[in-house]
C-alpha cells in the first residue's frame, strides 16, 4: 500500500491522543508538560503533511510549525519555571497538592 | 513494498511505541527519555518527508532545547529512582475508553474522506524559507516572525521575574 496523507493523519491522530490519555492520567506537572508535547507534535506532523501533499506550491504549513516550535519553547520555558517556583512553595509537584486557590 | 513505505511504517512503530511508553511509564526519567526517543521519530518522519530544515528545527529545539530542559526540571524536583504513584483504576480506565473512543470517530472521519490532488511536492530550500520569512508584501510571513519574536523576549523576560522573586524571597 502506496503510503499517502491518510497513514500520517493515522499517526498524528493516534500520538494526539495518546497525548490526551496521559494529560489526564497523570497527576504530576512534568509529566503532563510531557503529554502536551506530544499533542503539539502530533498537530506539527500534521500542517508539514497537509503542506506536502495538498499545498505543495505554498509554505503556510511548514511557518506554522516553525511558529509552533518557537511558542512549544517558550512555553516549555515558563512551565518549568513555574513549576520549580511551585515545588519550592509546596515541597511537591503533583497537580493535586498545588490546591491553595481552591475555597 | 518500496523501501520508502518500509521506512516509514518503522518511523510510525517508533513514535508510536515510545509515545505510549513515554505515557505510562511509572519512572519520570524513563517517561522523559522515551519522549526524546519519540520526537527523534518525529524529526525522522521530516526527513523522510524531505523537509529537513523542519527535521533540524525539531531536533535542535524539542530534542536539544525542551527535552533537555525537562530532564533538568526532573533533576530539580525529584529523587532520581523513585516511582512515581500508581494512577487510580477508574481515570486509567475512563481517560482509555475517552481517548479510544475519540481516536477511533477522528479515525473514521478521516478514513471516509478523499482528498483530491494528493500528490507529495518535492523538498523545500531554506532561501525560500528565509525570503519568505521577512517578505512584508501579500502572503508574506513578516509580522508573525515579529510577533513571536516579541513573544519569546516576553517569555524571557517572564521567567527570569518568576525565578528572581523565589530568590529574594528566600533571602
Amino acid at each position: 500500500m502506496q503510503v499517502g496523507l491518510t497513514q500520517i493523519l493515522f499517526l498524528s491522530t493516534a500520538l494526539f491522543f495518546i497525548g490526551v490519555y496521559g494529560f489526564l492520567t497523570r497527576r504530576n506537572m512534568i509529566t503532563m508538560l510531557m503529554a502536551v508535547e506530544l499533542m503539539l507534535n502530533a498537530v506539527n506532523i500534521n500542517f508539514i503533511a497537509f503542506n506536502k501533499y495538498l499545498w505543495g506550491g505554498k509554505l503556510d504549513g511548514v511557518f506554522f510549525t516553525i511558529f509552533i516550535i518557537a511558542i512549544a519553547a517558550a512555553e516549555a520555558a515558563v512551565a518549568i519555571a513555574i513549576v520549580i517556583n511551585i515545588y519550592r512553595n509546596f515541597g511537591s509537584i503533583d497537580a493535586e497538592d498545588a490546591d491553595s486557590l481552591k475555597l | 513494498m518500496a523501501v520508502s513505505n518500509i521506512i516509514f511504517y518503522l518511523l510510525s512503530a517508533l513514535i508510536i511505541a515510545c509515545g505510549i511508553m513515554s505515557v505510562t511509564s511509572r519512572q519520570i526519567f524513563r517517561s522523559a527519555i522515551y519522549l526524546l526517543f519519540c520526537m527523534m521519530g518525529v524529526a525522522g518522519l521530516y526527513f523522510w518527508m524531505q523537509y529537513e530544515f523542519i527535521a533540524a528545527v525539531q531536533i535542535v529545539v524539542y530534542v536539544g532545547g525542551i527535552v533537555v530542559l525537562i530532564i533538568f526540571s526532573i533533576f530539580l524536583t525529584h529523587r532520581v529512582g523513585s516511582d512515581l504513584a500508581e494512577p487510580e483504576y477508574k481515570r486509567t480506565l475512563f481517560a482509555g475508553l475517552a481517548s479510544l473512543f475519540a481516536f477511533l470517530l477522528f479515525w473514521s472521519v478521516i478514513k471516509r474522506n478523499e482528498f483530491f490532488g494528493e500528490q507529495p511536492s518535492g523538498e523545500l530550500s531554506v532561501r525560500r524559507i528565509g525570503e519568505e520569512m521577512l517578505n512584508y508584501k501579500q502572503g508574506g510571513f513578516v509580522l508573525p516572525f515579529e510577533v513571536v519574536s516579541i513573544l519569546l523576549l516576553a517569555a524571557m523576560i517572564g521567567c527570569i521575574v518568576i525565578a528572581m522573586r523565589a530568590q529574594t524571597e528566600k533571602n
